[in-house]
């Protein structure tokens, strides 16, 4: 029982916080870049595939934001759910039924299996600790995957997975060619990208940002702060097993590198240089500059990754909120002088 | 029968015993201050009682039901809120949005993924109200970090009432403040105990004197002395400690 006196309406505030767009302007723009993705990458002298794999690694790298940047939840063994979801569509393809819908349940549930497992054991935890075991997991996944020939294939994975087409009985899509890849990657992008941004502007959002923020004054205020964190684990988790399963699907294979710690490591480096920790389009920024430097700087020198350890090591001493970070200061000035 | 009770509570860290058979009674719509030495394990006491920490033994009963080793959440749920005496916001968030997520209505739905919380107007409504209850109308769109201290404490207050409680804990409330914060803070304690039960520890004996109806006094982890402002004066123990300046 409350006390009604305390909390009566009758005082309007004298500002309240803008509402979220239902459908968010930057959405659009991603839709007209990567829609046409198959028309001007070979114009600029690129090739369509990098398309696909850029919207792929946005998938997973706005999954990941819902922890890493919303949750304040230093998830550093994530590329254990890309594997578990990449594993899970070629195993449910080889072993059970040949069908795109099914075989990318099945990943997204694996995904989600297994993040429970994980999330389950490590929600009470927070910090440093929380992050070492999120590692410790990861490792655990990516041993299991080399080790487990029988079933995983091993170091080689699992080989020839077919790009099943998108059959939705009254019509189909063959998804084998690239730009018909990059249109069926695109539309699981924007799914994820709205839900996404439903989820941070909800009360569920909104109580998972006060757990970043005061983890100790969220529980006090009633908030049940082991539940909220499981919960988004899970999300992240399944968000990212269906970013495995398209990767999957894109290379024809599933194989246990996705789960190193190495890649892991990638998918925080992307959101953190893309600015995930101040912007909810930062991860879509730093998953295209990644994908597109390892390729640009990729065709110069093979030692691209050190060049961009350096931009990366650079935003992080001097622009710790990344990309997006620069650009939102480059547009501030700009209003400035233009008023 | 008291609103809240703790019998026997008892609180050990490593060798360390910090409570030990604490008896504590509060009476609904009074004002009970809890007084003590650094150290005696008053705000201990404050964290076994609100939940943060699980007693080794005793029961903790609010309205007839026994809390102890409840869950924050559930405790916060039954009707009952603290403030810390390290002031404990949410600091990147707008005034307002810091009493939002505090109301009940919000915090009852948190598992709600879709709805806009920034269109519920209702809410927004309810946490202007308490903003206005404490002094901080028309500071709705600042952010909680750049308050000045006075207005972070009366915002700490604002999160705890918007939470709906029947029971509040105030931790050390005049901590930082000045004389004029100190008074404008008296004046709304004053205010909050016509509507709430009130446990308030306080350094400040001629604040909580001015406005307890009992108090209790902890030192080496137990309850030493306990009464009306009036007997504490007249306690002989009160009389020959360093409280007794004050007290008398």
């Amino acid at each position: 029982m409350s006390t009604p006196a305390l909390v009566a309406p009758g005082a309007a505030p004298t500002w309240r916080p803008a509402p979220a767009a239902r459908v968010p302007a930057p959405l659009i723009a991603l839709v007209v870049v990567l829609g046409t993705a198959w028309w001007w990458l070979p114009k600029v002298g690129l090739y369509p595939y990098l398309g696909v794999e850029i919207a792929v690694w946005m998938v997973y790298a706005m999954g990941y934001n819902l922890l890493l940047g919303h949750s304040g939840l230093p998830s550093f063994g994530h590329g254990a759910f890309f594997g578990v979801g990449a594993y899970g569509f070629g195993l449910m393809q080889k072993y059970g039924v040949a069908n795109l819908w099914l075989d990318l349940g099945a990943a997204v549930l694996a995904a989600a299996l297994a993040g429970a497992i994980v999330a389950a054991f490590i929600s009470h935890r927070r910090g440093i600790y929380y992050a070492l075991l999120t590692i410790a997991f990861g490792q655990v996944a990516w041993f299991v995957a080399i080790k487990w020939h029988s079933v995983t294939g091993g170091e080689d994975g699992l080989l020839n997975l077919k790009r099943l087409p998108a059959d939705f009985g009254f019509v189909a899509f063959d998804l084998k060619s690239n730009e018909a890849l990059i249109a069926f990657v695109l539309v699981a992008l924007v799914l994820v990208v709205l839900a996404c941004w439903r989820i941070v502007h909800s009360r569920y959002g909104r109580a998972l940002a006060c757990v970043r923020q005061n983890e100790t004054r969220a529980r006090f205020l009633g908030y049940p702060v082991w539940r909220l964190k499981f919960s988004i684990f899970v999300i992240a988790s399944m968000i990212a097993g269906l970013a495995g399963a398209l990767f999957a699907m894109a290379q024809q294979s599933a194989y246990p590198n996705t789960m190193s710690l190495h890649q892991s490591g990638l998918i925080v480096m992307m959101v953190l240089v893309g600015g995930g920790l101040v912007s909810f389009w930062g991860p879509l920024i730093g998953a295209a500059f990644f994908i597109l430097a390892r390729d640009l700087l990729g065709a110069y020198t093979e030692t691209w990754l050190f060049w961009y350890g350096l931009v990366f090591m650079a935003l992080v001493l001097f622009k710790p909120e990344g990309l997006a970070g620069i650009g939102r200061d480059v547009a501030a000035r700009w209003r400035a002088r233009s008023a | 029968m008291a609103l809240f009770e703790a019998k026997g509570l008892h609180k050990r860290f490593g060798d360390r015993v910090v409570l030990e058979s604490v008896d504590l009674k509060f009476e609904a719509g009074t004002l009970t201050g809890i007084m003590g030495p650094n150290g005696a394990g008053k705000t201990t006491c404050f964290h076994c009682l609100t939940g943060f920490h699980r007693p080794d033994r005793g029961r903790i009963v609010f309205d007839g039901e026994e809390i102890g080793g409840l869950k924050p959440h559930e405790i916060v749920a039954r009707g009952v809120a603290r403030s810390f005496q390290a002031i404990s916001l949410f600091d990147a968030d707008t005034v307002l949005d810091n009493v939002v997520v505090a109301l009940p209505q919000v915090r009852e739905r948190a598992s709600d993924p879709w709805g806009d919380l920034a269109r519920d107007s209702e809410a927004q409504d309810r946490a202007a109200s308490v903003l206005a209850r404490v002094g901080l109308a028309g500071r709705e769109r600042v952010k909680a970090k750049d308050l000045a201290y006075g207005e972070r404490r009366a915002l700490e207050i604002a999160l705890a009432l918007a939470s709906g409680p029947r029971i509040l804990f105030l931790d050390e409330p005049t901590s930082g403040l000045g004389p004029d914060g100190t008074a404008r803070l008296a004046e709304l304690v004053a205010e909050l105990k016509r509507s709430l039960t009130l446990v308030v520890i306080e350094h400040d004996m001629r604040f909580l004197f001015g406005l307890a109806d009992t108090i209790a006094v902890i030192h080496w982890g137990q309850v030493i002395a306990g009464g009306t402002p009036q007997a504490l004066r007249d306690n002989p123990w009160v009389a020959r400690s360093a409280l007794a300046e004050v007290a008398c």
